[in-house]
């Protein structure tokens, strides 16, 4: 009896230490899988750089990074990686950043989601010798060399307002759809945009009942749109300063019986719009070419990491295609003036 | 006479034979040895090991310290967890708490409080938060799940109408500071000593009182752990108000190591302490788990998802190891109890064979 028992324990024994052995080798597999790409960074003098992204997965995002890798192959980094975390919270982009610190990447590419909660974690990244650069959306200015700014943020805000205008004739309640209530630039174009209700006169008739926040959420941002059509019976316009909420808005309106009635516009992706322009639920949209914000991006990186840039006000560089771009006051380096995508135009871009 | 005596005997014999033939509870070293907490330690240092030996630049100082930097909030909110689990009740609400906390911190903080004061304050806020819990699941008797669903959303609600829209940043330097340095040249953040006298104090609570071992009672049986004289009523609300309390320890470290307020901060972190509590063996049943399992299972998460970023794994990749790894862990010991009551039938059946045959026909 005795016996058997104590064979019995072994055989325990013996079960617990394979698991344990199957869990850690499938672990290792894992592991091994996934260092190909990260250690170019001891080969001397080759320059490896990374992306963070706002959140992955989004389209807008992934036409930027694509930008982002063209550049960063034609300026000559060594690698490029791209990684981020999949919600777009405030804290989630700050254990990536100390990953890459350790990993010794030389460029650090960010899109802020809270320009100060990410600011330690950049500062212990510089200290390591990394550069950094903040494109999309700007951290703290103490915590990058420089900002690369799709537009000029106030031009975005008033290209919106305009096209609103002409699309409701100058008169009527508009709603804003945003992002998510605590986005960076979201809240500055907004700020833009009642500034300039209330001081222009053209605007005086144009009236800003409400903001909501679809939250970049394809879902939520749909509903928004449903909740402002019954909250507001008359309302005229709605402006979406993000990508995912005018598709979603677009896409509840061109269903409902506000199609041609309700007037939308807003910042979207030429792909994503073109159904909506073509069945006149949207006249006309706005947006930069994404792809050139990555793709300036990596030469800036390039650039601070060779020496040719520190940041300084009126530093120029080379952003390889697009000609030389200069960096302007408070490190910001501005891609270009912003599109409007109308019927006549939509099917010449493709992103 | 006689027939009734030798059947009580037969039985009897038969009995104590059957007794004999159970396998009796591990004891000594093959117990500490095979359990659960064991296995989830030895797993944990397998995985340092691997990841040591596989990935690039992990074995360094600067791991330890960005890593326990990252697991700090679930460790310290999975303690408190861990016993409300036990006792077979949940708390989803403990993330909107840490929001509330930071949302809070940050209005005070920008409202010219003292630093000490707010944070002082918060913690208040935190343990009114949990209180409140507490009082609608212990005292009413509304199902925890359904309460913390609420309070879930009103916690995060409630952070929104105290800050809006805007993030606090300008926190004192000198405590943001305080939050991430570390202990010498070791890697390891100063307020780690801080989080294991937390850990320490809910440990001996569990596993070494009178209240401890109650907990374990109610998530067997609550009507039984009445009888024999447990306050049920107030030990679930303690829990949740001690719950309340270390969200908001949770939130306040949140807050001065991103040096962020915001009513977001925290988001969906309550299901990353729910799965790293079970992971650790904890029964979403109640009635079973323990602390250094828990522990062993928070750092063991951590590790897996730093090493893998570090990797440059892709964060889907890590989603789903996460998810995997909770299944099997949920899965593992069902099949091993499946089998154990497997074997226990058949030998039962092997050693009472005429118990079940004579019985109906000789009658």
């Amino acid at each position: 009896m005795n016996l058997s028992l104590k064979q019995r324990g072994r055989r325990r024994l013996a079960l617990a230490g394979s698991i344990v052995s199957i869990a850690a080798l499938a672990l290792a597999g894992c592991a091994s899988g996934g260092t190909g790409g990260g250690d170019a960074a001891e080969g001397g003098e080759d320059l490896t750089i990374t992306f963070i992204p706002k959140q992955l997965n989004n389209p807008y995002t992934d036409v930027v990074l694509g930008g982002g890798e063209e550049g960063a192959s034609a300026a000559g980094f060594a690698s490029s990686q791209v990684v981020g975390p999949l919600d777009a919270s405030a804290s989630s982009q700050v254990s990536f950043i100390n990953a890459e610190t350790q990993a010794g990447t030389n460029v650090i590419v960010i899109a802020a989601n809270d320009p100060d909660a990410v600011c330690p974690a950049l500062e212990e990244a510089r200290s390591g010798g990394a550069k950094i650069v903040a494109f999309d959306s700007d951290t703290n200015p103490d915590c990058r060399d420089v900002f690369v700014s799709q537009v000029v943020a106030k031009d975005v805000a008033l290209i919106q307002l305009e096209l609103i205008s002409e699309q409701i004739g100058g008169e009527g309640e508009i709603a804003i759809l945003s992002a998510t209530a605590n986005a960076t630039n979201q809240n500055e174009w907004i700020a833009f945009m009642e500034e300039e209700l209330a001081s222009n006169p053209d605007y005086a008739d144009i009236e800003l009942v409400t903001k909501v926040y679809g939250d970049d959420d394809d879902t939520k941002s749909f509903q928004e749109a449903q909740g402002l059509m019954q909250a507001y019976p008359d309302l005229k316009g709605i402006i979406s300063p993000t990508t995912v909420g005018i598709a979603a808005t677009a896409r509840y309106l061109s269903t409902s019986e506000y199609k041609g009635q309700v007037a939308l516009t807003g910042l979207g992706l030429p792909n994503e719009m073109r159904p909506f322009v073509k069945d006149g639920t949207v006249t006309e949209f706005a947006l930069w070419d994404p792809a050139q914000l990555g793709y300036v991006s990596a030469f800036a990186g390039q650039a601070l990491a060779d020496g040719t840039i520190t940041g300084a006000e009126g530093d120029t560089f080379e952003a390889g295609d697009l000609g030389e771009r200069e960096v302007g006051a408070d490190g910001i380096v501005i891609v270009g003036p912003p599109t409007v995508f109308n019927a006549d135009n939509i099917d010449d871009y493709d992103f | 006479m006689t027939n009734t005596e030798t059947s009580a005997t037969l039985t009897a014999a038969s009995t104590s034979k059957t007794l004999r033939g159970e396998p009796k509870g591990r004891t000594g070293l093959a117990r500490i040895l095979l359990g659960r907490d064991a296995v989830m330690i030895g797993l944990l240092l397998v995985t340092i090991v691997l990841f040591a030996l596989f990935i690039p630049r992990f074995a360094s100082p600067l791991t330890v310290g960005f890593l326990l930097l990252d697991v700090i909030p679930v460790l310290l909110i999975a303690m408190p967890m861990t016993l409300i689990i036990i006792t077979g009740e949940i708390d989803l609400s403990v993330a909107s708490i840490a929001g509330l906390t930071s949302a809070s911190l940050g209005v005070m903080w920008a409202a010219g409080f003292d630093m000490n004061t707010a944070i002082l304050l918060s913690i208040l806020i935190g343990v009114a938060a949990g209180a409140f819990n507490g009082v609608l699941i212990a005292f009413v008797g509304l199902p925890s799940l359904a309460v913390t669903i609420g309070t879930l959303a009103l916690f995060r609600g409630l952070a929104l109408v105290v800050i809006g829209d805007n993030a606090v940043a300008n926190f004192p330097p000198e405590y943001n500071a305080f939050v991430t340095s570390k202990l010498g040249a070791t890697g390891i953040p100063t307020v780690m000593i801080g989080v294991l006298a937390v850990v320490a104090v809910f440990g001996v609570l569990l596993h070494f009182t009178p209240f401890g071992r109650g907990l374990y009672a109610m998530g067997y049986s609550k009507e039984a752990a009445r009888f024999v004289g447990i306050d049920v009523v107030k030990s679930k609300f303690w829990l949740y108000v001690a719950s309340g309390g270390v969200s908001a320890l949770a939130g306040i470290y949140w807050t001065l190591r991103y040096s962020s307020a915001r009513s977001d901060n925290a988001t969906g972190l309550e299901l990353t302490v729910v799965a790293a509590v079970l992971l650790g063996g904890v029964s979403i049943f109640g009635g079973r788990g323990s602390i250094p399992g828990v522990f062993a299972s928070v750092l063991l998460i951590g590790t897996i998802n730093y090493a893998l970023r570090l990797g440059r794994v892709s964060e889907v990749v890590l989603v789903i190891v996460t998810g995997a790894l909770l299944i099997v862990s949920v899965v593992t010991p069902s099949i091993g109890a499946a089998l154990r009551r497997l074997g226990h039938e058949r030998r039962i059946r092997r050693e009472l064979p005429r118990s079940d045959g004579p019985g109906p026909t000789g009658a």
